[in-house]
């Protein structure tokens, strides 16, 4: 049960990403038009002389033509992929695919979701005609990652406000970073207080505990990592791609108890195999995870691998996991500071690897990073499809 | 006319249900105004008064009367039946319009036996007396040959064209003349009808008389047209439209002794008027939690917040889309699930699935399932939830995660909204039983699924 994968086969060798906001002054197609340019002028490559796209979208278009359209490509294999939350992420992975076999020489991966010309809170849902009986029809998105707070604390005999403490760390962190970010919707600090204070969403879930509602799109280009230097000094190199959808046994098992999400372990686990990691804390220079919402990210801390069960509350606590500390996560502001334009996220978060494994992150730049991991959840707590890649500086 | 009984078809079991809500004093209204929450209908309450009556009865036809049918040219009764997962060879109708149906269901079912099932939301303008002297709420009577706890001694009837009580069809709240009118027209009909079923019992007064009627006056002044030996009631609770008579009868088989006879009068553009003799089986039978015991304590529900439950008031939701309609085609494939709450159990490793799935998610065998009757399991909170962003037509929505109940510990889990959810008393090892409710409403198309039940500790023991 295993992946061979395709460690160093392929590289980015250029990438762009819009701001992430509410764009109310741009479309769809503003958007991917946006994105896609700065990465062919990042890689100085004519959308012409690229072989194929990968486009990921959740509910902004339909088909390749919501991409081949607005570009105006002629004929050209355009796919559209949707796979929940790691739509975006799912995008590049099957581009580099593409690559890998030898099928094109170079392909484009792109993202994108308009979220705010709907009028409403939160991501919407495009369910099939089905009975009604659902528990996501009633249960939103932040109620269903809310289940993770009481669960963990149950679980570990972690004092309640202890928690709410290191879901508070989380958010604060987060937006210090994003603060540092001018592709990001929120471009602030935000006050623990002002954290700890916001209206309830769900649980005991506050504004500040989600992520926000954005629009934007991101893109990657991608090609041999042999040729990788015609193209940029400085490419970046697939060391890992893996996916994992769940059989959703959680939510149908008294077994599970709301502390862990399987799939991201799962995957974390074929990703470190892909790239011969063995001791993911201390070979990561940065992660970028999906931080969704706060007992998220805290959750995920123990999943991927960053720290034994039961810790992660307390090295977030620790600053184990700020910019400074021992393994920077979500050092562009994730998606607490981006929001979560699905089809666009995954590459968002590779936009950021590529800056800081170039040397280009500006304020944010780490010292000498060389590995850099992307993660991304899509579903809930007992059932959802994960994402985990790793990329590096280096060909080896 | 007369209906000369044939002995062998008497009452086996019967039950009532009426909502936890009760309208705040802030409305006006003195006393408890028993209210549905915005999730329950006829239908929905009908499932809950039969599932009490039914025990192991296995009746082979329902009839299913009400003045508040949430569908027309749809057989509510049929939802009834999915819910009580009744065989397929049984009858279910749908008995609509005025209070009248249930004694025309009463007649069905006395021909072969069957549940008689009355349920009703009665809905008044602000204000009005419909408002505060109406009720919601169901009972529901099995019919048939057996063990009966009250034999039928007669079933009589009269009809008089009369403008007391109407509504349009489009209508939610309905008109009444000058109730005195109605009480002049009534007061006739009932002392001769009440005369001619206790002639036709063979006897010259019963022990309990119930008296029930649309018209306020005549319940009022019930003691004065025809009296009981031993008791004579009304409405227990308030005008309960089709579900009053039954309601009536429940609340005396509740404290009859046995051998006793009760008279049943209903005043609906006529009357009828039902004759019983009780049982030594009764004492033993009656229903788990009396008429009295429903209608005390409750939980005050404020004005507006019933105003809006009824769609008297358009209050602003949180900014979430609607649901989509359920659609047709899966609702019926998955009709064991969403109306009987039937899941599935792995016949190799026992691993037991809600909702059915065809792959067991243990030990992955594929088509090797059986049936698992799910409505009547109780189960434990395992986590819970409150949404406040979740679309409802009563913001906030409290969810949990249950594990239900197996021989050898828990065996079945599921997420469920929490009905009449007071989540002061909802936590993780809160206690749950299911309840049928109607999620909401979309495209005109009612959502009917169960819902998780905090029970109190009383209920528990």
């Amino acid at each position: 049960m295993a992946s061979n994968g395709i460690a160093d086969k392929v590289a980015i060798v250029g990438m762009g990403c819009t701001r992430f906001g509410e764009r109310w002054e741009a479309s769809t197609d503003d958007l991917l038009l946006e994105a896609v340019a700065e990465c062919l002028t990042s890689a100085s490559v004519a959308k012409d002389d690229v072989d194929a796209y990968w486009l990921g979208t959740l509910s902004s278009g339909q088909s390749g033509l919501t991409l081949s359209r607005p570009l105006a490509l002629a004929d050209k294999p355009v796919t559209r992929v949707e796979n929940y939350c790691a739509t975006g992420s799912e995008s590049f992975r099957n581009a580099c695919y593409a690559v890998a076999s030898g099928a094109y020489d170079r392909v484009m991966a792109v993202g994108v979701e308009k979220l705010k010309d709907s009028g409403f809170s939160g991501l919407l849902r495009t369910d099939p005609p089905a009975d009604g009986t659902a528990p996501e029809l009633s249960l939103t998105a932040p109620a269903a990652f809310s289940l993770l707070d009481p669960a963990y604390c149950t679980r570990y005999g972690v004092d309640p406000d202890a928690m709410r403490e290191a879901m508070t760390h989380v958010a604060w962190k987060n937006h210090v970073n994003g603060a540092r970010n001018d592709k990001a919707q929120f471009r602030a600090e935000v006050s623990r207080d002002k954290i700890e204070q916001a209206p309830k969403v769900a649980g005991r879930l506050g504004v500040f505990d989600c992520s926000g509602v954005s629009d934007g799109a991101a893109a990657a280009l991608i090609v041999r990592a042999e040729d990788a230097y015609d193209y940029t000094d400085r490419p970046i190199f697939v060391k890992a791609l893996a996916l994992a959808a769940g059989s959703m046994r959680g939510g149908l098992d008294p077994a599970y108890d709301f502390t862990t999400f399987p799939e991201v372990v799962a995957a974390a686990r074929d990703a470190y195999a892909q790239a011969g990691i063995t001791d993911p804390a201390r070979e990561l220079s940065l992660a970028e995870v999906h931080d969704c919402f706060t007992p998220t990210e805290i959750v995920l801390m123990e999943d991927l691998g960053f720290t034994e069960r039961g810790q992660a509350w307390k090295d977030v606590l620790a600053g184990d996991f700020d910019s400074d500390g021992r393994l920077p996560v979500n050092v562009d502001g994730g998606l607490k500071s981006f929001g979560h334009p699905v089809g666009a996220s995954g590459l968002r978060m590779l936009y950021e690897s590529w800056l800081q494994l170039r040397g280009d992150a500006g304020p944010r730049q780490l010292a000498d990073p060389r590995l850099a991991l992307t993660h991304n959840l899509g579903g809930r707590p007992g059932g959802c499809v994960s994402f985990v890649a790793v990329v590096g500086n280096e060909r080896s | 006319m007369s209906a000369g009984p044939d002995g062998s078809i008497g009452i086996l079991s019967y039950a009532s249900y009426l909502p936890v809500y009760r309208l705040d004093r802030d409305s006006g209204v003195r006393g408890p105004r028993v209210v549905a929450s915005f999730d329950e209908d006829a239908t929905t309450m009908a499932v809950e008064a039969a599932r009490a009556a039914l025990g192991e009865h296995a009746p082979g036809s329902v009839w299913w009367a009400s003045t508040s049918p949430p569908y027309l040219d749809k057989t509510n009764a049929a939802a009834v039946h999915a819910a009580l997962r009744l065989s397929p060879e049984a009858v279910a109708a749908d008995l609509v319009g005025s209070a009248r149906s249930t004694f025309a269901a009463v007649r069905g079912a006395l021909g072969g036996g069957g549940l008689v099932v009355a349920s009703d939301v009665r809905v008044g303008k602000p204000g009005s007396l419909d408002e505060r002297a109406g009720a919601d709420g169901a009972a529901a009577i099995v019919l048939g040959d057996g063990e009966l706890i009250a034999e039928v001694l007669a079933i009589v009837g009269a009809t008089e064209e009369l403008l007391d009580r109407w509504r349009e069809p489009s209508g939610v709240t309905g008109s009444q003349w000058e109730e005195r009118f109605g009480f002049e027209r009534y007061a006739a009909l009932v002392r001769s009808t009440a005369a001619r079923a206790l002639d036709a019992a063979g006897l010259t007064e019963a022990d309990h008389v119930v008296l029930t009627s649309g018209n306020a006056a005549v319940t009022k002044r019930a003691g004065t047209l025809v009296k009981g030996a031993k008791s004579t009631t009304g409405s227990p609770a308030g005008f309960l439209g089709a579900a009053d008579p039954l309601l009536g009868l429940a609340a005396v088989l509740d404290v009859a002794g046995p051998d006793e006879t009760v008279l049943v009068v209903s005043a609906v553009d006529g009357c009828d008027a039902l004759v019983l003799r009780t049982t030594d089986l009764l004492p033993a039978r009656r229903q788990p939690r009396p008429v009295s015991s429903q209608l005390e304590g409750g939980r005050a529900v404020p004005y507006t917040t019933y105003l809006a439950w009824r769609g008297l008031l358009d209050r602003e939701l949180p900014r979430r889309p609607e649901p989509d309609r359920p659609a047709g085609p899966p609702s019926a494939r998955g009709a064991g699930w969403k109306f009987g709450f039937a899941g599935s159990r792995c016949t190799g490793c026992g691993f037991v699935h809600l909702p059915p799935l065809r792959v067991c998610r243990r030990c992955g065998a594929t088509d090797a399932m059986e049936d698992v009757a799910g409505a009547e399991l109780t189960g434990t909170v395992a986590t819970f939830t409150i949404d406040r962003l979740a679309y409802s037509p009563s913001p906030p929505v409290v969810d949990v995660v249950v594990d239900f109940d197996g021989p050898g510990g828990p065996a079945g889990r599921t997420s469920l909204e929490v009905a009449d959810a007071d989540p002061e008393t909802v936590d993780v090892g809160a206690r749950v039983d299911l309840v049928f409710r109607r999620l909401f409403t979309a495209g005109g198309v009612h959502n009917y699924f169960w819902k998780a039940r905090v029970l109190s500790g009383q209920e528990e023991s």
